[in-house]
């Protein structure tokens, strides 16, 4: 695993209250984790001020799951 | 009564008479307070009286000042608990009469400015799963006033506007409010003649004028902690002159 998603599952863990075991890749932060809309914008936030990195609107509607936020952030983080 | 010892809060249009009141009322009440508005030096003055309080010049018809201004406030603060969006104008006109611009500085400065100033605070304050949010909105939005149809507009969209960020953050220990004065003792009030003063105190039951006072104490109970199950209401305090 990596250092990425390691980070994004301490972030998501401590967020959402969420069992580390059902933190994995495909989970669904809606779905599986029980995020209501406010905690996802409230996650990119968390994302974004740990990684320095931006995630503008549009990517942010497309991250709904564990993977989604370690593939955007993998891809665009400095 | 109401123990803000602690809280540290903003006050936008903080020179005007109403604006005053509230920051000295939050202060004596224990709270920090950061002072706003356009004018430096009322500002300064205002704030050598208040120890431990700053003064934050803005002008709140630029987004982008008016943006910055929480950043501002939380790092002269150290956080921001308590957002009071007083700041307001009016360009008062019958509608025939009303030009593009008086319509829409004054929707921009009341209502947009509160918008922006809510965005920001709220990003803080829902880290911190903690906040108050406090709009001046006025009596005349909910009821209407001749010459005042872009000013009895912005405050009504406050009243909107609040009551959806109050559905928004009410799960993040964040509460939003409006306290809508009615008729208040105020240079606006003072200008206006002895024949003028008596109708309207005619229609108001407590047969006076409001103080700055009335509404600065309204202002201090929704900012308490004992305020925390009270969400998207409007406070009016206006001597029963309009009953919603």
């Amino acid at each position: 695993m990596s250092d990425v998603f390691d980070r994004v599952k301490k972030i998501v863990i401590e967020h959402l209250d969420a069992d580390a075991e059902k933190v994995v890749e495909n989970a669904s932060f809606i779905d599986d984790l029980g995020a209501d809309s406010l905690d996802t914008v409230e996650l990119v936030m968390a994302f974004e001020e740990e990684f320095g990195v931006e995630i503008p609107d549009d990517a942010a509607e497309k991250i709904q799951t564990v993977g989604d936020a370690v593939k955007f952030i993998s891809a665009n983080a400095g | 009564m109401f123990d803000l010892t602690g809280k540290k809060a903003l006050v936008t249009g903080a020179t005007g008479g109403i604006g005053g009141a509230i920051a000295r009322a939050l202060h004596a009440a224990g709270a920090q307070v950061a002072l706003s508005g356009t004018r430096q030096e009322a500002l300064d003055a205002l704030s050598a009286q208040l120890p431990g309080s700053v003064a934050l010049a803005c002008n709140l018809s630029d987004p982008a000042e008016t943006d910055g201004l929480i950043g501002r406030a939380e790092e002269a603060l150290g956080g921001l608990d308590i957002l009071v969006a007083n700041a307001g104008i009016t360009k008062d006109g019958l509608l025939l009469r009303m030009k593009d611009e008086d319509f829409e500085r004054v929707l921009d400065v009341n209502l947009g400015s509160y918008f922006r100033l809510a965005r920001a605070a709220s990003k803080g304050m829902m880290k911190r799963r903690l906040g108050r949010i406090i709009a001046i909105t006025s009596v005349v939005g909910v009821t209407g006033n001749p010459g005042q149809a872009n000013y009895a507009a912005s405050k009504a969209g406050m009243i909107g506007f609040t009551k959806s960020i109050a559905q928004e953050l009410a799960s993040r220990g964040i509460t939003a409010n409006c306290i809508a004065p009615g008729f208040i003792v105020s240079p606006m009030t003072d200008a206006l003649n002895e024949a003028q003063k008596e109708a309207i105190t005619k229609s108001i039951p407590a047969a006076r004028l409001g103080q700055p006072d009335d509404i600065a104490a309204a202002v201090v109970y929704l900012a308490s902690d004992q305020a925390s199950y009270v969400t998207g209401q409007t406070l009016h305090v206006n001597g029963g002159m309009a009953m919603i």
